[in-house]
Protein backbone atom coordinates (compact mmCIF):
# COMPACT_ATOMS: atom_id res chain seq x y z
CA UNK A 1 0.00 0.00 0.00
CA UNK A 2 1.55 3.62 -0.99
CA UNK A 3 -0.83 5.29 -2.83
CA UNK A 4 -3.84 7.73 -0.81
CA UNK A 5 -7.05 5.84 -1.87
CA UNK A 6 -8.83 9.28 -2.74
CA UNK A 7 -8.19 12.12 -5.65
CA UNK A 8 -9.34 14.95 -2.88
CA UNK A 9 -9.15 15.06 0.64
CA UNK A 10 -12.90 16.26 1.35
CA UNK A 11 -12.84 14.89 5.03
CA UNK A 12 -10.96 12.29 7.50
CA UNK A 13 -14.31 10.38 7.29
CA UNK A 14 -14.11 9.27 3.56
CA UNK A 15 -10.33 8.32 3.89
CA UNK A 16 -8.95 4.89 5.24
CA UNK A 17 -6.48 4.34 8.60
CA UNK A 18 -3.66 2.98 6.00
CA UNK A 19 -4.21 6.83 4.14
CA UNK A 20 -3.52 8.66 7.32
CA UNK A 21 -0.46 6.28 8.59
CA UNK A 22 0.95 6.91 4.75
CA UNK A 23 0.04 10.89 5.35
CA UNK A 24 1.72 9.88 8.48
CA UNK A 25 5.03 8.32 7.21
CA UNK A 26 5.37 11.06 4.79
CA UNK A 27 5.31 14.04 6.98
CA UNK A 28 8.07 12.88 8.97
CA UNK A 29 10.30 13.22 6.02
CA UNK A 30 8.70 16.52 5.44
CA UNK A 31 9.54 17.77 8.74
CA UNK A 32 13.34 16.94 7.89
CA UNK A 33 13.06 18.78 5.41
CA UNK A 34 11.68 22.16 6.72
CA UNK A 35 14.51 21.86 9.64
CA UNK A 36 17.15 22.36 7.26
CA UNK A 37 19.33 25.12 6.26
CA UNK A 38 17.40 24.77 2.85
CA UNK A 39 13.69 24.39 3.37
CA UNK A 40 12.65 23.57 0.12
CA UNK A 41 12.30 21.08 -2.60
CA UNK A 42 11.68 21.27 -5.92
CA UNK A 43 9.37 18.49 -6.10
CA UNK A 44 5.67 20.01 -7.24
CA UNK A 45 7.88 22.80 -9.67
CA UNK A 46 5.29 22.36 -12.29
CA UNK A 47 1.90 22.08 -10.00
CA UNK A 48 0.02 25.64 -9.64
CA UNK A 49 -2.13 25.22 -6.76
CA UNK A 50 -4.83 27.92 -5.59
CA UNK A 51 -6.23 28.65 -1.93
CA UNK A 52 -9.53 29.93 -2.45
CA UNK A 53 -10.91 31.04 0.97
CA UNK A 54 -14.29 32.04 1.40
CA UNK A 55 -13.85 32.62 4.77
CA UNK A 56 -11.19 34.49 7.09
CA UNK A 57 -7.90 32.44 7.89
CA UNK A 58 -4.76 33.39 9.42
CA UNK A 59 -2.83 30.40 10.72
CA UNK A 60 -4.46 27.32 7.90
CA UNK A 61 -3.60 29.99 4.77
CA UNK A 62 -0.22 30.97 5.87
CA UNK A 63 0.42 26.68 6.69
CA UNK A 64 -0.81 25.95 3.47
CA UNK A 65 0.88 28.39 1.87
CA UNK A 66 4.48 27.67 3.37
CA UNK A 67 3.67 24.05 2.66
CA UNK A 68 3.09 25.09 -1.18
CA UNK A 69 5.97 27.33 -1.29
CA UNK A 70 8.43 24.43 0.68
CA UNK A 71 7.28 22.18 -2.49
CA UNK A 72 8.28 24.75 -5.16
CA UNK A 73 4.21 24.75 -6.03
CA UNK A 74 2.92 28.13 -8.02
CA UNK A 75 0.68 29.66 -5.53
CA UNK A 76 -2.38 31.98 -6.19
CA UNK A 77 -4.41 33.19 -3.41
CA UNK A 78 -7.73 34.14 -3.47
CA UNK A 79 -10.10 35.49 -0.72
CA UNK A 80 -13.81 35.89 -1.47
CA UNK A 81 -14.28 39.60 0.55
CA UNK A 82 -12.27 41.00 -2.85
CA UNK A 83 -13.84 38.84 -5.69
CA UNK A 84 -16.75 38.50 -8.00
CA UNK A 85 -17.96 36.36 -5.03
CA UNK A 86 -19.79 39.55 -4.09
CA UNK A 87 -21.07 40.40 -7.74
CA UNK A 88 -23.53 36.92 -7.58
CA UNK A 89 -20.84 34.59 -9.09
CA UNK A 90 -21.61 30.75 -8.17
CA UNK A 91 -19.29 28.55 -6.59
CA UNK A 92 -18.85 26.37 -9.47
CA UNK A 93 -18.19 29.17 -11.75
CA UNK A 94 -15.52 30.63 -9.44
CA UNK A 95 -14.01 27.49 -9.41
CA UNK A 96 -13.92 26.72 -12.90
CA UNK A 97 -12.42 30.24 -13.28
CA UNK A 98 -10.03 29.27 -11.72
CA UNK A 99 -9.14 26.24 -13.45
CA UNK A 100 -9.14 27.20 -16.78
CA UNK A 101 -6.32 29.28 -15.89
CA UNK A 102 -4.48 25.84 -15.37
CA UNK A 103 -4.39 25.12 -11.74
CA UNK A 104 -4.13 21.76 -10.87
CA UNK A 105 -5.51 21.45 -7.12
CA UNK A 106 -7.67 24.00 -5.01
CA UNK A 107 -6.97 24.04 -1.31
CA UNK A 108 -10.47 25.50 -0.07
CA UNK A 109 -12.21 26.90 2.62
CA UNK A 110 -16.18 27.61 2.68
CA UNK A 111 -18.77 28.08 5.15
CA UNK A 112 -21.09 25.73 3.78
CA UNK A 113 -20.73 22.37 4.66
CA UNK A 114 -20.65 19.83 1.80
CA UNK A 115 -19.10 22.52 -0.44
CA UNK A 116 -16.15 20.93 -1.18
CA UNK A 117 -18.03 17.52 -1.93
CA UNK A 118 -20.42 19.14 -3.94
CA UNK A 119 -17.30 20.78 -6.32
CA UNK A 120 -15.61 17.45 -6.24
CA UNK A 121 -18.46 15.93 -8.02
CA UNK A 122 -17.90 18.98 -11.01
CA UNK A 123 -14.60 19.47 -12.03
CA UNK A 124 -11.55 17.80 -12.51
CA UNK A 125 -9.25 19.32 -10.09
CA UNK A 126 -7.65 17.92 -6.77
CA UNK A 127 -9.54 19.56 -3.95
CA UNK A 128 -8.42 20.09 -0.18
CA UNK A 129 -10.76 20.69 2.43
CA UNK A 130 -9.20 23.67 4.66
CA UNK A 131 -12.30 23.64 6.49
CA UNK A 132 -16.34 23.88 5.19
CA UNK A 133 -18.61 25.40 7.97
CA UNK A 134 -18.97 23.13 11.04
CA UNK A 135 -18.28 19.84 9.01
CA UNK A 136 -14.42 19.45 8.84
CA UNK A 137 -11.21 20.16 8.63
CA UNK A 138 -9.50 17.35 7.86
CA UNK A 139 -5.96 18.61 7.73
CA UNK A 140 -5.93 20.03 11.65
CA UNK A 141 -7.22 16.96 12.36
CA UNK A 142 -4.32 15.08 10.79
CA UNK A 143 -1.61 17.11 12.74
CA UNK A 144 -3.27 16.92 16.07
CA UNK A 145 -2.95 13.34 15.84
CA UNK A 146 0.47 13.31 13.99
CA UNK A 147 1.75 15.79 16.98
CA UNK A 148 0.19 14.05 19.86
CA UNK A 149 1.88 10.83 18.29
CA UNK A 150 4.81 12.01 18.17
CA UNK A 151 4.64 12.89 22.31
CA UNK A 152 2.85 9.63 23.52
CA UNK A 153 3.12 7.11 20.75
CA UNK A 154 0.86 5.21 18.79
CA UNK A 155 -2.46 6.25 19.47
CA UNK A 156 -4.22 2.73 19.40
CA UNK A 157 -6.06 2.76 23.55
CA UNK A 158 -5.00 6.12 23.85
CA UNK A 159 -7.65 8.22 25.61
CA UNK A 160 -8.35 12.01 24.04
CA UNK A 161 -10.95 14.24 25.38
CA UNK A 162 -12.05 17.16 23.31
CA UNK A 163 -13.76 20.08 25.59
CA UNK A 164 -15.65 22.90 24.79
CA UNK A 165 -17.72 24.28 21.44
CA UNK A 166 -18.51 20.93 19.89
CA UNK A 167 -21.41 22.80 18.23
CA UNK A 168 -19.81 24.78 15.73
CA UNK A 169 -16.18 23.24 15.85
CA UNK A 170 -15.21 21.41 11.95
CA UNK A 171 -12.19 20.62 14.59
CA UNK A 172 -13.82 18.27 16.84
CA UNK A 173 -15.67 16.21 14.16
CA UNK A 174 -12.73 15.61 12.12
CA UNK A 175 -10.67 15.00 15.12
CA UNK A 176 -13.24 12.57 16.26
CA UNK A 177 -12.70 10.61 13.24
CA UNK A 178 -9.32 10.99 12.98
CA UNK A 179 -8.88 9.62 16.28
CA UNK A 180 -10.79 6.42 16.02
CA UNK A 181 -9.32 5.26 12.61
CA UNK A 182 -6.40 5.60 14.81
CA UNK A 183 -7.83 3.21 17.72
CA UNK A 184 -7.99 5.61 20.14
CA UNK A 185 -11.19 6.36 22.63
CA UNK A 186 -12.79 9.26 22.28
CA UNK A 187 -14.81 11.21 24.59
CA UNK A 188 -16.27 14.93 24.03
CA UNK A 189 -16.72 17.28 26.93
CA UNK A 190 -18.67 20.99 27.46
CA UNK A 191 -21.89 22.10 28.46
CA UNK A 192 -24.80 21.06 27.26
CA UNK A 193 -25.63 23.44 24.72
CA UNK A 194 -22.76 23.32 23.00
CA UNK A 195 -22.53 19.37 22.59
CA UNK A 196 -24.71 18.04 19.71
CA UNK A 197 -27.86 15.95 20.08
CA UNK A 198 -26.95 12.44 19.74
CA UNK A 199 -23.07 12.91 18.99
CA UNK A 200 -23.11 9.22 20.67
CA UNK A 201 -24.18 7.60 18.22
CA UNK A 202 -20.32 8.18 16.68
CA UNK A 203 -19.11 6.15 19.38
CA UNK A 204 -17.97 8.22 21.32
CA UNK A 205 -18.46 9.18 25.17
CA UNK A 206 -20.22 12.42 26.49
CA UNK A 207 -19.15 14.12 29.73
CA UNK A 208 -20.08 17.39 31.33
CA UNK A 209 -17.71 17.47 34.01
CA UNK A 210 -14.33 18.45 32.80
CA UNK A 211 -12.73 17.32 36.07
CA UNK A 212 -13.29 13.88 35.97
CA UNK A 213 -12.96 14.18 31.76
CA UNK A 214 -9.11 15.43 32.84
CA UNK A 215 -8.39 12.58 35.21
CA UNK A 216 -9.68 9.89 32.80
CA UNK A 217 -7.54 10.98 29.53
CA UNK A 218 -4.22 11.00 28.46
CA UNK A 219 -4.53 14.32 26.34
CA UNK A 220 -7.28 17.04 25.92
CA UNK A 221 -7.54 19.55 23.06
CA UNK A 222 -9.12 22.43 24.33
CA UNK A 223 -11.18 24.39 21.64
CA UNK A 224 -12.42 27.54 20.93
CA UNK A 225 -15.26 29.02 21.74
CA UNK A 226 -16.39 30.29 18.70
CA UNK A 227 -18.15 33.48 19.04
CA UNK A 228 -18.51 34.41 15.68
CA UNK A 229 -20.41 31.43 14.94
CA UNK A 230 -22.56 31.64 17.98
CA UNK A 231 -26.19 33.55 17.62
CA UNK A 232 -27.53 32.21 20.40
CA UNK A 233 -26.49 32.42 23.81
CA UNK A 234 -24.87 29.01 24.58
CA UNK A 235 -24.03 29.98 28.31
CA UNK A 236 -24.54 32.66 30.52
CA UNK A 237 -20.94 34.61 30.62
CA UNK A 238 -17.67 33.86 29.48
CA UNK A 239 -16.58 34.16 32.73
CA UNK A 240 -18.95 31.40 34.17
CA UNK A 241 -17.67 29.13 30.76
CA UNK A 242 -13.96 29.73 32.04
CA UNK A 243 -14.85 28.19 35.74
CA UNK A 244 -16.55 25.18 34.46
CA UNK A 245 -15.15 24.53 31.43
CA UNK A 246 -11.58 26.35 31.20
CA UNK A 247 -8.28 24.22 31.51
CA UNK A 248 -5.69 26.01 34.68
CA UNK A 249 -2.85 25.18 36.52
CA UNK A 250 -4.40 24.04 39.58
CA UNK A 251 -7.34 21.74 38.08
CA UNK A 252 -4.16 19.72 36.72
CA UNK A 253 -2.73 19.67 39.23
CA UNK A 254 -5.42 18.22 41.42
CA UNK A 255 -5.69 15.56 39.09
CA UNK A 256 -2.54 14.13 39.77
CA UNK A 257 -1.73 12.87 35.98
CA UNK A 258 0.26 13.84 33.18
CA UNK A 259 -1.52 15.13 30.13
CA UNK A 260 -0.75 16.31 27.05
CA UNK A 261 -2.68 20.07 26.39
CA UNK A 262 -3.17 20.82 22.75
CA UNK A 263 -5.02 23.68 21.30
CA UNK A 264 -6.07 23.91 17.60
CA UNK A 265 -5.61 28.04 17.79
CA UNK A 266 -6.30 30.67 17.94
CA UNK A 267 -6.15 30.42 21.61
CA UNK A 268 -8.97 32.65 24.23
CA UNK A 269 -6.21 32.64 26.84
CA UNK A 270 -8.00 32.77 29.89
CA UNK A 271 -11.46 31.28 28.04
CA UNK A 272 -10.81 27.89 27.77
CA UNK A 273 -7.07 27.84 28.71
CA UNK A 274 -5.08 29.90 31.36
CA UNK A 275 -1.83 31.28 29.82
CA UNK A 276 0.13 29.29 32.42
CA UNK A 277 -1.10 26.01 30.25
CA UNK A 278 -0.84 27.07 27.26
CA UNK A 279 2.83 27.98 27.61
CA UNK A 280 3.86 25.01 29.71
CA UNK A 281 5.63 21.77 29.07
CA UNK A 282 2.28 19.57 28.81
CA UNK A 283 1.12 21.79 26.12
CA UNK A 284 2.05 20.66 22.27
CA UNK A 285 0.12 23.91 20.61
CA UNK A 286 3.24 25.39 19.29
CA UNK A 287 4.25 21.80 17.39
CA UNK A 288 0.99 21.46 16.30
CA UNK A 289 1.73 24.31 14.22
CA UNK A 290 4.99 23.30 13.22
CA UNK A 291 3.66 19.27 12.28
CA UNK A 292 0.76 21.65 10.17
CA UNK A 293 3.47 22.63 7.50
CA UNK A 294 4.97 18.73 7.79
CA UNK A 295 1.17 17.41 7.22
CA UNK A 296 0.20 19.92 4.31
CA UNK A 297 3.53 19.42 2.63
CA UNK A 298 2.53 15.46 2.49
CA UNK A 299 -0.85 15.98 1.65
CA UNK A 300 0.03 17.84 -1.27
CA UNK A 301 3.25 15.68 -1.84
CA UNK A 302 0.36 12.29 -1.97
CA UNK A 303 -2.42 13.52 -4.18
CA UNK A 304 -0.58 15.47 -6.57
CA UNK A 305 1.66 12.25 -6.86
CA UNK A 306 -1.59 10.39 -7.53
CA UNK A 307 -4.12 12.23 -9.26
CA UNK A 308 -2.22 12.59 -12.77
CA UNK A 309 -3.86 10.69 -15.02
CA UNK A 310 -6.99 9.75 -13.08
CA UNK B 1 16.55 -16.88 -17.07
CA UNK B 2 17.81 -16.38 -14.01
CA UNK B 3 22.27 -16.17 -14.24
CA UNK B 4 24.47 -15.36 -11.11
CA UNK B 5 27.12 -12.44 -12.53
CA UNK B 6 28.76 -12.16 -8.90
CA UNK B 7 29.28 -14.38 -6.16
CA UNK B 8 29.94 -13.23 -2.41
CA UNK B 9 33.72 -13.65 -2.45
CA UNK B 10 34.04 -11.61 -5.75
CA UNK B 11 31.63 -9.19 -4.37
CA UNK B 12 34.10 -9.24 -1.10
CA UNK B 13 37.26 -8.95 -3.48
CA UNK B 14 35.42 -5.62 -5.25
CA UNK B 15 35.14 -4.05 -2.08
CA UNK B 16 38.53 -4.53 -0.83
CA UNK B 17 39.55 -3.34 -4.17
CA UNK B 18 37.27 -0.49 -4.26
CA UNK B 19 38.41 0.35 -1.06
CA UNK B 20 42.06 0.72 -1.70
CA UNK B 21 41.07 3.12 -4.41
CA UNK B 22 39.54 5.23 -2.01
CA UNK B 23 42.32 5.40 0.37
CA UNK B 24 45.03 6.02 -2.50
CA UNK B 25 43.20 9.14 -3.04
CA UNK B 26 41.37 10.17 0.53
CA UNK B 27 44.01 8.76 2.38
CA UNK B 28 42.84 9.22 6.17
CA UNK B 29 39.33 10.55 5.14
CA UNK B 30 39.93 13.28 7.15
CA UNK B 31 38.12 15.51 4.78
CA UNK B 32 35.93 13.18 3.26
CA UNK B 33 32.78 11.79 3.85
CA UNK B 34 30.65 8.60 2.09
CA UNK B 35 26.81 9.30 1.24
CA UNK B 36 25.01 6.40 0.15
CA UNK B 37 21.70 6.40 -1.90
CA UNK B 38 18.54 5.66 -0.31
CA UNK B 39 17.14 2.67 -0.78
CA UNK B 40 19.26 0.23 -1.89
CA UNK B 41 22.44 2.40 -1.62
CA UNK B 42 23.53 2.32 2.24
CA UNK B 43 23.73 -1.84 1.98
CA UNK B 44 26.53 -1.58 0.10
CA UNK B 45 28.02 2.22 2.11
CA UNK B 46 27.79 0.11 4.99
CA UNK B 47 29.46 -2.25 3.78
CA UNK B 48 32.35 0.29 2.56
CA UNK B 49 32.50 2.03 5.55
CA UNK B 50 33.12 -1.70 7.53
CA UNK B 51 35.71 -2.43 4.90
CA UNK B 52 37.83 0.68 5.27
CA UNK B 53 37.51 0.01 9.30
CA UNK B 54 38.69 -3.92 9.00
CA UNK B 55 41.50 -2.81 6.67
CA UNK B 56 42.94 0.77 7.53
CA UNK B 57 40.94 1.31 10.86
CA UNK B 58 39.41 4.16 9.22
CA UNK B 59 35.95 5.17 11.30
CA UNK B 60 34.73 7.44 7.81
CA UNK B 61 31.56 10.04 8.53
CA UNK B 62 28.89 8.14 7.23
CA UNK B 63 25.20 9.54 5.59
CA UNK B 64 22.21 8.53 3.92
CA UNK B 65 20.68 10.53 1.19
CA UNK B 66 16.83 9.80 0.13
CA UNK B 67 16.76 11.90 -3.42
CA UNK B 68 12.82 11.06 -3.77
CA UNK B 69 11.78 14.87 -3.73
CA UNK B 70 14.35 15.71 -6.21
CA UNK B 71 13.37 12.90 -9.04
CA UNK B 72 12.52 14.09 -12.47
CA UNK B 73 9.37 11.30 -13.15
CA UNK B 74 7.49 12.57 -10.05
CA UNK B 75 3.73 12.65 -11.61
CA UNK B 76 4.95 11.01 -14.63
CA UNK B 77 5.19 7.44 -12.92
CA UNK B 78 2.03 4.75 -12.17
CA UNK B 79 3.20 4.35 -8.56
CA UNK B 80 3.69 7.25 -6.66
CA UNK B 81 7.01 7.51 -5.17
CA UNK B 82 7.14 7.23 -1.07
CA UNK B 83 10.12 8.76 0.26
CA UNK B 84 12.93 7.24 2.72
CA UNK B 85 14.93 8.56 5.72
CA UNK B 86 17.55 10.76 5.16
CA UNK B 87 20.43 10.44 7.75
CA UNK B 88 23.26 13.30 7.62
CA UNK B 89 24.22 14.26 10.76
CA UNK B 90 27.65 16.46 9.60
CA UNK B 91 27.82 19.49 7.81
CA UNK B 92 29.09 18.90 4.26
CA UNK B 93 30.19 22.33 3.08
CA UNK B 94 33.68 22.42 1.99
CA UNK B 95 34.21 18.00 2.35
CA UNK B 96 34.49 15.34 -0.36
CA UNK B 97 31.57 13.66 -0.48
CA UNK B 98 31.72 10.08 -2.30
CA UNK B 99 28.47 9.15 -3.14
CA UNK B 100 27.64 5.46 -3.11
CA UNK B 101 24.60 3.15 -5.01
CA UNK B 102 24.63 -0.39 -5.66
CA UNK B 103 23.40 -0.13 -9.52
CA UNK B 104 24.40 2.63 -12.18
CA UNK B 105 21.79 2.68 -15.35
CA UNK B 106 19.84 5.52 -16.37
CA UNK B 107 22.09 7.74 -14.37
CA UNK B 108 18.77 9.71 -12.64
CA UNK B 109 19.03 8.91 -9.24
CA UNK B 110 22.51 10.21 -9.28
CA UNK B 111 21.20 13.43 -11.14
CA UNK B 112 18.78 14.02 -8.21
CA UNK B 113 21.23 13.02 -5.73
CA UNK B 114 23.80 15.97 -7.17
CA UNK B 115 20.26 18.01 -6.89
CA UNK B 116 19.95 16.96 -3.22
CA UNK B 117 22.92 17.34 -1.80
CA UNK B 118 22.77 20.89 -2.10
CA UNK B 119 19.97 21.35 -0.08
CA UNK B 120 22.83 20.20 2.97
CA UNK B 121 25.76 22.63 1.34
CA UNK B 122 28.56 22.97 -0.97
CA UNK B 123 31.13 19.78 -1.28
CA UNK B 124 34.35 20.27 -2.52
CA UNK B 125 33.89 17.76 -4.59
CA UNK B 126 31.63 14.66 -5.14
CA UNK B 127 32.96 11.15 -6.28
CA UNK B 128 30.75 8.19 -7.47
CA UNK B 129 30.70 4.43 -6.36
CA UNK B 130 28.92 1.90 -7.68
CA UNK B 131 28.82 -1.99 -7.45
CA UNK B 132 27.24 -2.62 -11.23
CA UNK B 133 27.80 -0.37 -13.59
CA UNK B 134 24.87 -1.24 -16.87
CA UNK B 135 26.12 0.31 -19.62
CA UNK B 136 24.08 1.44 -22.84
CA UNK B 137 21.14 3.22 -21.14
CA UNK B 138 22.67 6.08 -19.74
CA UNK B 139 19.83 9.12 -20.14
CA UNK B 140 22.09 11.74 -18.27
CA UNK B 141 25.87 12.67 -18.89
CA UNK B 142 27.06 10.90 -15.57
CA UNK B 143 29.97 8.05 -15.66
CA UNK B 144 31.09 6.51 -11.77
CA UNK B 145 34.54 6.71 -10.73
CA UNK B 146 34.67 3.57 -8.93
CA UNK B 147 33.02 0.70 -10.41
CA UNK B 148 32.74 -2.95 -9.02
CA UNK B 149 32.25 -5.03 -12.29
CA UNK B 150 30.73 -3.40 -15.62
CA UNK B 151 27.89 -5.32 -17.00
CA UNK B 152 26.46 -5.34 -20.38
CA UNK B 153 22.57 -6.02 -20.50
CA UNK B 154 19.92 -5.66 -22.71
CA UNK B 155 17.12 -3.10 -21.73
CA UNK B 156 14.64 -5.21 -20.50
CA UNK B 157 17.31 -7.33 -18.53
CA UNK B 158 16.86 -6.92 -14.76
CA UNK B 159 20.09 -6.49 -12.31
CA UNK B 160 19.24 -7.84 -8.80
CA UNK B 161 21.67 -7.17 -5.97
CA UNK B 162 20.83 -9.09 -3.18
CA UNK B 163 21.84 -8.76 0.57
CA UNK B 164 21.93 -11.19 2.93
CA UNK B 165 24.15 -10.77 6.41
CA UNK B 166 26.40 -8.20 4.87
CA UNK B 167 26.72 -10.54 2.25
CA UNK B 168 26.05 -10.01 -1.31
CA UNK B 169 25.48 -11.40 -4.68
CA UNK B 170 24.66 -10.17 -7.84
CA UNK B 171 22.27 -11.78 -10.36
CA UNK B 172 21.10 -11.06 -14.08
CA UNK B 173 17.42 -11.57 -14.86
CA UNK B 174 16.77 -11.97 -19.10
CA UNK B 175 13.45 -12.73 -20.79
CA UNK B 176 11.86 -12.35 -17.69
CA UNK B 177 8.56 -12.53 -19.11
CA UNK B 178 9.04 -15.62 -20.96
Amino acid sequence: MSLLSTKHLLGIKQISTEDIELIFKTAENFKQVINRPIKKVPTLRDVTIANVFFENSTRTKISFELAEKRLSADVVNFSSGSSSVKKGETLIDTVNNILAMKVDMVVMRHPAPGAHQFLSRHIDASIINAGDGTHEHPTQALLDAYSLQEKIGKLKDKKVVIVGDILHSRVALSNIYCLQKLGAKVRVCGPPTLLPKHIQSLGIEVSYDLKESLAWCDAANMLRIQLERQEDKYFPSLREYSLQYGVNKELLSEINREIVIMHPGPINRGVEISSEVADSSDSIILDQVENGVAIRMAVLYLLAGSNSEK
Amino acid sequence: MKRIILEKKQVDLILTRICHQLVELHGDFENTALIALQPRGPLFGRAIKQKLFDLFRINTEYGELDTTFHRDDFRRTDKPLIPNKVNIDFPIEGKNIVLIDDVLYTGRSIRAALDAINDFGRPDAMELVTLINRKYKREVPIQPDYVGENVDSRNDDYVKVEWENDECQVWIITDKHQ
